[in-house]
Parts: C-alpha cells; sequence; structure tokens
C-alpha cells in the first residue's frame, strides 16, 4: 500500500455494487458483514486486498467485496493464492472456502498452504453439508448424517477442521461461530496480527439443508456450558459461571477444577495441547473449543522464495539476457 | 595433466562426411555422459550435428538387463544434416544386453566396438543370450573390433588410489577417448569439462582423464582400428556464432527472455514429471533473471499457482507432460474464462495413461487444441527443434499477454533431450512487446476487447481499479451472467479472440515447387527427417514439395490457397493422425493422407522417403 487512507471507511466502503444472493437467513451474511466492517475498522486498503474463493456456497464471497477478488475452481483456491502472494508478497490476500472445498476435493492443497506458511488468512466456512450442490452430506458430517446421497446414513468418519490443520503443521488455527461478531472480529485481529497462514474455521448456519446443526453447541441456553472459550494467557474454564476447568493429563483432555485448569498458551512450540483440545467435542460431554488454538511464528514461503531471487540477483547481477543466450562453449562459423 | 596426443602418421587419415556413432550400455554406465561429452567437441569442432538420447524410464533397471540399456545416438557431419541418422555406422555396445537390442539398427557392414570384459557366462544370461554372441556367428557382416575395456581401463589406473569399483566406473571415458582417437577430436574439451565438474575430487578428474587419454592411446597404439577418420567443421551452415543447446533449456531461456520482452516478472508453477522437469530445473537456476519457482504440490496446483501469478500481474507459467496436462484441463478453463495470460509447456512423450515416459510421441495434439470441458479455444504452438525453442518459445509469451490467453507450447522428448547447434540469434533484433496494465477508471470494463479482440489487464493493488473475476460465465462488465444472449457473445467472442491470433503469424514457406503432386506436412520435431526425407526421395527423383507448421491452433492463413495447388498432403505424425484430423475437420476440400507412426521412436529417413515414392508411383 502507497498512499495513506485518511478517511475514514465504513463497512459501504468494502460493498461492492454486485446483489448478494445467499439464502435469507445464512450465516453466510453475518461473516460477510463481520469481515466488512473489520476490514472498515482497520482501515484496510481495498486495493490492496484480494480474496480467493473456490467453489460453493461461501466460495461467492469475493464478489460482494469492493477489493480485488478471484473466484477460481473448485478446491484450488491455496494453489491460486499461493501464487497471487508469492509473485506479489504486498497484497493482503484472504482466501475463502467451504468444508467440501477445502478439506474434500481440495485437501491436498489446504495442507500444502498450511506447510508452507504463506502470509495469508484462510476463512472455511464449515456448515457440515454441501450446500451449492443441494444438500450432500461433506468430510465434516458426523457419521450416520442422512442425506440425499446417504439416505441410510454416512458411513465415514469426519474431518476435524482444526485437527486437520494442526496435523499440516498450520501455524495459526481458529474456530469463530456466525452468530458471534465479537469473536469473529476478535479472531480477524489475532489472524491479522499473525504472520503466517491464518487458518480460521467457521461455523456457519446452512438454513437450507443442515438448518441449526450446531445449535446442541452454540445456541443461547447451552453455548455456556457446550463451548470453551481458548484464551491466550487465561485459565481454560467454561459455564456459566466460569467455574468449570480443563487440563490435559496423559488421557487427555479431563475437566477439573477452576483452579487445576490449563493456562492457555497458543504460542508453545509443540501443537500437542492444541490437538488434544482440537478433538474435545468429538468427546461425550465435553465442550467445543472456540478461539485461538495454535499462534505460532515461522518461516514465511513467499519471503523465501522472493529472498533466494535477490540473494541472486545480489551475487550474480540481475541476469541480462545477452547472457544467457550467450553462454556456456561457444564457437564461430563464417 | 597434460594431454599428448600421439601421432598416427602411419595410419592414414580418411576424411569423411559424416558419421553415426551410438554409444550403447547400461544404465548405470554413463552413456548420456559420454554422447553429450561426443557432442559439445563435435560442435566445437565445427561439425553440424544432431542427437537422439534413449533411456530406460527406471533410473537404474537390474544391471546388465535389455530393459536398463541406455543408448545416445550422434550424427555429425561436415555438412548440413537434419537428423541423428537412421542407422549407425559404429556401434559401442558395452554389454551383452547393449549389443543385443542395438546390433540390428546398425548399418550392414557397419563397425562395432564391444566391451569383451563385460561378455561373461553371467553376463549372458543377465541379457537373456543364449548364445555368445562373440563366437554364435551373430555379428558376421559387422566389422567387430573386440576390447577389454575392464581391464584396459583397471591397467590405466593402475597407480591410482581409487577402488577397483571406481576405477571400473571410468570405462566410459576410456571408450569416449578411443572414439576421439578414431574421429581425431581433441581431448581438451572433456578434459576441461572433467576438471570442472570434478573439482571437489581431484583424485576422480585424475582417474577419468587418465582413461580418456587411455582410450585414445589404445586407438593410435594397438592398431584397432583400420585408420583414423576426420570430419572436416561444415562450411555449410549459415555464420555466426553457435552453441549447444538442448530443447528444454532452450525454452527455458525462452521463457526469461519472453518475460523480459513482456516486462513481466516470470512465475513457473511446477510439479516433476518426465521429460518436463529439466525446464522447472534450469528456471530454478535462473533466479538472477528475477525468475520465481515454485514447485507445487500437484499438476493441477502447479497449473492454479501460475494462474494466480498471473492474476497478480506477473506472466505465469506451467510446464508438465502428457499426464499433467490432462490433469491442469479445469484450470486451464478458469484462464481461458477469465482471459488471462498464461504459457503452458507440454513436453509430449508416448500415451495414452503413464504411457512410456521417455520415449516420444506427437499425441497430445487434439488434447492441447480441444481437450477442455466447454468449447474453450486456446492457440497452440509447436516447437520443432532445440534450436527453435528459443524463438517458439518467446512467441508463446508474446501471443498470451498480446491477446489475454493461455497459451499451449507443445514440445517433445524427441526435442526436449536431443541437442543441436544453434546459431545464436541477434538479440537487438528481437521487439519487445511490453504489457501495459490499465489504470484508468474512466471507460473501463474488465472485459471490453481492443481491436485484436483482447480484454485490459489490471494489477491488482491498482487503487480504484479493483475488479472480480472468475470462472462463472460474465458479461462485458466482469459481473456474473447467465443471460443466454450474453453466453452466446462471449462464447463467440473468446472464439474470434483466438482465431484473431492466425493475422498475427506468417503462412509457413513451401520448401520445394509450390505446385504438384506432392506435399509433405509436418508440425514439431518430424521437421529433421522429413526434411531429409524429401531430399533424399527427390534425388530418386520425386517431385515433392514440403511444409512446416509452428503454430498448429489456430491454423495459419493461407493453408487452404497452398493446399488446393496439390493433388495430395501427405502427413506423417508420430500419433494416430491427430493432425490429418485436424486438417480434414478444418480445410475439408484437400486429399490428406495419414502416416501415423507410434513406436516411441522417431521416423526413419528412409521410411519417409520410401512412403513419397510409393505415393507418387501411386
Ligand atoms: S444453501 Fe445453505 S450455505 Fe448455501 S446459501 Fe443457502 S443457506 Fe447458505
Amino acid at each position: 500500500m502507497t498512499e495513506t487512507i485518511t478517511k475514514k471507511l465504513t463497512r459501504k466502503d468494502f460493498q461492492s455494487d454486485q446483489e448478494v444472493r445467499w439464502c435469507p437467513g445464512c450465516g453466510d451474511y453475518a461473516i460477510l458483514a463481520a469481515v466488512q466492517k473489520y476490514m472498515a475498522d482497520t482501515g484496510t486498503d481495498p486495493a490492496n486486498t484480494v480474496f480467493v474463493s473456490g467453489i460453493g456456497c461461501s466460495s461467492r464471497f469475493p464478489y460482494y467485496m469492493n477489493t480485488y477478488g478471484f473466484h477460481t475452481i473448485h478446491g484450488r483456491a491455496p494453489a491460486v493464492a499461493t501464487g497471487v502472494k508469492t509473485a506479489n508478497p504486498e497484497l493482503d490476500v484472504w482466501l475463502v472456502t467451504g468444508d467440501g472445498d477445502a478439506l474434500s476435493i481440495g485437501g491436498n492443497h489446504l495442507a500444502h498452504i498450511l506447510r508452507r506458511n504463506l502470509n495469508v488468512n484462510i476463512l472455511l466456512f464449515n456448515n457440515e453439508i454441501y450446500g451449492l450442490t443441494k444438500g450432500q452430506y461433506s468430510p465434516t458430517s458426523p457419521v450416520g448424517t442422512r442425506k440425499k446421497s446417504t439416505p441410510m446414513g454416512s458411513i465415514d468418519r469426519p474431518f476435524n477442521p482444526i485437527s486437520f490443520a494442526l496435523g499440516a503443521n498450520a501455524t495459526f488455527a481458529a474456530r469463530t461461530i456466525d452468530i458471534d461478531a465479537k469473536h469473529m472480529a476478535s479472531i480477524f485481529a489475532a489472524a491479522a496480527a499473525h504472520k503466517g497462514t491464518s487458518f480460521i474455521e467457521i461455523m456457519q448456519n446452512c438454513v437450507i439443508f443442515n438448518k441449526d446443526f450446531y445449535n446442541d453447541t452454540v445456541s443461547k441456553p447451552v453455548r455456556a456450558d457446550m463451548t470453551v472459550t481458548l484464551t491466550p494467557g487465561e485459565k481454560v474454564l467454561y459455564g456459566k459461571d466460569k467455574d468449570k476447568g480443563l487440563k490435559i493429563t496423559k488421557d487427555g483432555v479431563v475437566k477439573c477444577s477452576a483452579e487445576e485448569a490449563d493456562v492457555w498458551d497458543p504460542t508453545n512450540e509443540s501443537a500437542g495441547a492444541a490437538f488434544a483440545y482440537s478433538y474435545l467435542d468429538s468427546q461425550p460431554d465435553m465442550p467445543q473449543p472456540l478461539g485461538v488454538f495454535r499462534a505460532v511464528e515461522s518461516t514465511i514461503y513467499e519471503e523465501g522464495v522472493n529472498a533466494q531471487v535477490e540473494d541472486a540477483i545480489a551475487k550474480k547481477g540481475a541476469g541480462e539476457l545477452k547472457d544467457l543466450v550467450y553462454a556456456g562453449e561457444r564457437w564461430k562459423i563464417g | 595433466m597434460t594431454t599428448t596426443q600421439p601421432s598416427g602418421a602411419e595410419l592414414p587419415l580418411q576424411q569423411i562426411d559424416r558419421v553415426v556413432i551410438r554409444f550403447a550400455g547400461d544404465s548405470g554406465d554413463g552413456m548420456q555422459i559420454t554422447g553429450n561429452q561426443f557432442t559439445l567437441t563435435s560442435a566445437l569442432v565445427g561439425n553440424d550435428l544432431a542427437t537422439l538420447p534413449d533411456f530406460p524410464a527406471e533410473i537404474r533397471a537390474p544391471v546388465g538387463t535389455r530393459p536398463g540399456v541406455s543408448g545416445f545416438q550422434i550424427q555429425f557431419s561436415s555438412s548440413d544434416i537434419h537428423t541423428p541418422g537412421d542407422a549407425p555406422d559404429v556401434l559401442i555396445a558395452m554389454n551383452p544386453a547393449a549389443l543385443a537390442v542395438n546390433i540390428k539398427d546398425l548399418k550392414s557392414g557397419g563397425t562395432v566396438v564391444v566391451n569383451t570384459g563385460n561378455f561373461k557366462d553371467t553376463d549372458l544370461k543377465k541379457a537373456k543370450c543364449d548364445t555368445n554372441p562373440l563366437e554364435d556367428g551373430s555379428l558376421d557382416g559387422y566389422r567387430v573390433i573386440p576390447i577389454d575395456i575392464n581391464a584396459r581401463v583397471l591397467e590405466a589406473l593402475a597407480d591410482s588410489e581409487l577402488s577397483t569399483k571406481d576405477k571400473a566406473r571410468c570405462k566410459n571415458f576410456y571408450t569416449l577417448g578411443l572414439m576421439y582417437w578414431v574421429y581425431s577430436r581433441p581431448l581438451e574439451p572433456t578434459m576441461n569439462w572433467l576438471a570442472d565438474k570434478f573439482a571437489k575430487k581431484p583424485e576422480l578428474v585424475d582417474a577419468n582423464q587418465t582413461a580418456l587419454q587411455a582410450g585414445y592411446n589404445a586407438g593410435d597404439i594397438q592398431e584397432l582400428f583400420q585408420g583414423q577418420y576426420s570430419v572436416p567443421k561444415t562450411e555449410e551452415l549459415p555464420a555466426g556464432e553457435y552453441r549447444n543447446i538442448m530443447g528444454n533449456q532452450a525454452v527455458a531461456m525462452g521463457l526469461v527472455a519472453g518475460a523480459q520482452l513482456a516486462h513481466l516478472k516470470p512465475v513457473l508453477g511446477s510439479y516433476p514429471i518426465t521429460p518436463a522437469s529439466t525446464i522447472l530445473e534450469e528456471l530454478a537456476a535462473f533466479k538472477h533473471y528475477g525468475v520465481v519457482t515454485i514447485q507445487a504440490e500437484d499438476e493441477i496446483a502447479a497449473i492454479c499457482a501460475a494462474i494466480g501469478a498471473s492474476f497478480a500481474g506477473c506472466l505465469g507459467i506451467t510446464s508438465t507432460s502428457g499426464p499433467g496436462m490432462a490433469l491442469k484441463g479445469e484450470a486451464m478453463g478458469l484462464a481461458i474464462s477469465t482471459e488471462l495470460p498464461l504459457v503452458i509447456v507440454d513436453i509430449q512423450r508416448a500415451g495414452p495413461s503413464t504411457g512410456m515416459p521417455t520415449k516420444v510421441e506427437q499425441s497430445d495434439l487434439l488434447m492441447a487444441v480441444f481437450g477442455r470441458n466447454g468449447d474453450a479455444p486456446m492457440p497452440v504452438i509447436a516447437i520443432s527443434r532445440p534450436s527453435d525453442a528459443f524463438e517458439l518459445t518467446i512467441e508463446a509469451c508474446r501471443i498470451a499477454v498480446q491477446y489475454m490467453t493461455p497459451v499451449i507450447l507443445l514440445s517433445d522428448n524427441f526435442i526436449a533431450n536431443g541437442a543441436e547447434p544453434w546459431c545464436l540469434p541477434d538479440l537487438s533484433t528481437f521487439k519487445d512487446f511490453p504489457v501495459t496494465f490499465t489504470t484508468e477508471k474512466e471507460g473501463h470494463q474488465t472485459y471490453q476487447r481492443n481491436e485484436i479482440g483482447s480484454r485490459p489487464w489490471v494489477k491488482p493493488g491498482t487503487p480504484g481499479m479493483e475488479f472480480r473475476i472468475g470462472g462463472l460465465e460474465k458479461s462485458t462488465d466482469g459481473n456474473i451472467s447467465y443471460d443466454a444472449d450474453n453466453h452466446q457473445s462471449m462464447t463467440e467472442q473468446r472464439f474470434q479472440k483466438v482465431a484473431n491470433v492466425a493475422n498475427s503469424v506468417p503462412t509457413p514457406a513451401i520448401d520445394g515447387p509450390d505446385s504438384g503432386d506432392l506435399l509433405v506436412l509436418g508440425w514439431g520435431s518430424t521437421v529433421g527427417i522429413l526434411t531429409q526425407g524429401v531430399i533424399d526421395a527427390r534425388k530418386d527423383g520425386a517431385n515433392v514439395s514440403r511444409i512446416h507448421l509452428t503454430h498448429v491452433w489456430p491454423l495459419p492463413n493461407g493453408l487452404d490457397e497452398i493446399f488446393g495447388r496439390f493433388k495430395a498432403i501427405l502427413v506423417p505424425e508420430m500419433n494416430m493422425g491427430q493432425m490429418t484430423r485436424l486438417l480434414r475437420s478444418e480445410l475439408p476440400s484437400h486429399n490428406f493422407i495419414s502416416y501415423p507412426k507410434v513406436t516411441g521412436q522417431p521416423f526413419l529417413t528412409t521410411e519417409i522417403a520410401g512412403k513419397i515414392k510409393d505415393i507418387l508411383k501411386g
């Protein structure tokens, strides 16, 4: 970004002229609003921002942002974003994807962008269903999900997006929910502060094909008991009165008293604790963790790639065509 | 060490015009290095030459077996030549398997140098030889020169401290030295190469140089051969400065040059695949030219990263071979739909599926032209030889950025690994084609077309120009549109744009009379063989002309008119007739005769000349 933005930005500055066409009530609206508000609040330069998406309901996102946008092909947004960011590291690159796009058809690319650790932000809208193709189970749907393609219930075990990301050595992994704008904003801010690939799973309501799938954990009456927010430097507590604690033992994460609870540190070099907490909700009666699981520093792919180019130029001098062609053993005829 | 060149005065020195040698041995015997060194030295003495490496797909097939045989053929000449030669004059067989696989190709009466040190019973068994070809009469009719190269190398290296195994590995340089003597080539280039190559291991420099010299001396002292030959430097090549060049090397250089002429940063996304990997490797070594290389997790990611780079305002490039092309299809459609420049290099190999990764074929043509979902037109350019790869690669870059389109650049295994002298171009004659990014909002639309049908290119980061593009159908303003008339119109516009490319390429020249009974049409790496085949047929009285296509899609203008002047058009190609089908559908009023060959080996000039004569005989 070269010029300083003086005028105060509003959400409107990030709204494109395109009519938003998600189903009424879809969780995507809230996420779009939260992203636009976050960008306005932080004075993001729309001209320097690129949204890259794959295919799916969520992937229409770039069309609604008044930034640069690239709606690509199914599953490949991480690969396209790798090219965009490596070609021009100055750009602020955001990826928008869904559970099918990122974890089924694009699982390979997601793993590799996380491994390479490009300095981009990934928003994975997880609604545990295929929306755009009209309601088939997805790689995050629980076993037994009965949908049109699984009339007797799905058989395959689901991916946990956070566990997946940590398994791919993600340097930043966080989970938030579409119904909590404040929490989303805090996670976006943490992601922006992180240098490297910031992976954010956003639990998102598909009101048409998987309505309120997350109500057992995040709806008002149960949320305090069925979620736990991981806050750096604070004890891992949950419950209405924050009186229930969690701690890691050799048997995994167990319930404990508030005094005994772990103090959350996402900057721990080892991803062990983050991993243990990531699949907490797969155990009965355990809360679903939200917040930042991991935030560690590591080398950034596009910086390394471009530094090698600069090093080579510094060592050998900027190559000229003449030296390229008129090289090696040569001889003259005539 | 110093190189002493013993005088061969008592032996006659005969001058000959051209020689074809084939080095054949186990894939661990260093035959490719031997061949490349012979090539380099022959180039430096001023011969015209062409090479044909032929190696197994396996890195190390079991030692001594027929599938493990690696070969390298070179034709070098004091006159202008076009092919690596049909049949070798001299075969060097380092073991029974190499002999068994290659002897059928040797010219009758040709010379075969045999390393008898590798003809023990166990060696014969590995090569599945029931009898010893050195004794069973199967080599009658050839001039056999038996040498126990294994033993001679160990003798020559008696003073070396290397292990016996390491000493034995020097036998290819002994063999090379022997051939240098026979064809009176200087040792210096290889001596220098060895000194450079093993600079960190002086004992290897010493041993290999000693072996090279010993081989050279053996030719002189032992009177193995009937004399020495000289193949003087050619006077027929155009005057100029030359270097030896291999196809993939030239493509890599052309990509750097093309990007520089477009004033863009080149960004390659690639995934290793035979025989394209060396393009990735070469470009990775050109970092000081500002080249960015991304070795992606798969073929799809490779092209997607390249497309992302083009979106960001760089020249996106991806390189692959057939199986990778199949995987990239959907992403090619994205580049076509978003109208972003992209260069897709396809080094064709024998298919389908994994096929024969190290063997040559031209069978990706129709996939290149049509192989995508939807109506997805894209220009396709075919390299003909290592020495035109540089300029045609630049041409692909030019078309990509001027027409805002992906372009497929077809090469093949024969060009990729084959070498020939390259008359270095005068770089000052290359016109640049700088990209101007649009920065003005006034009157701008994302898919607004200029006079050649191309759209403006806006670089993300430009204030006030924010746009969204994608693979969904769009209207001229870039917004999604499923409107029926719009889709008809946008599809037609994309077609017209690619068709317009033909207006920027020359009509190919005809070699020979511009009308007659037969026109031979080629494309890609058959150029040298077709040229020679036509020359040979003419010597036998055939009235035949030849034309060669480099721009295979869209077809250049003027072909209809040219074809109309010939009774028949013979189309030899290394596939089941793909160009013939293309021509029959585009220019249906002519008589095309398909001549397919899919053995994984190039045509022989005798096959071409024979076919021409057969057709003309009627
Ligand atoms: S199908 Fe579901 S995810 Fe898609 S737009 Fe409708 S509610 Fe949202």
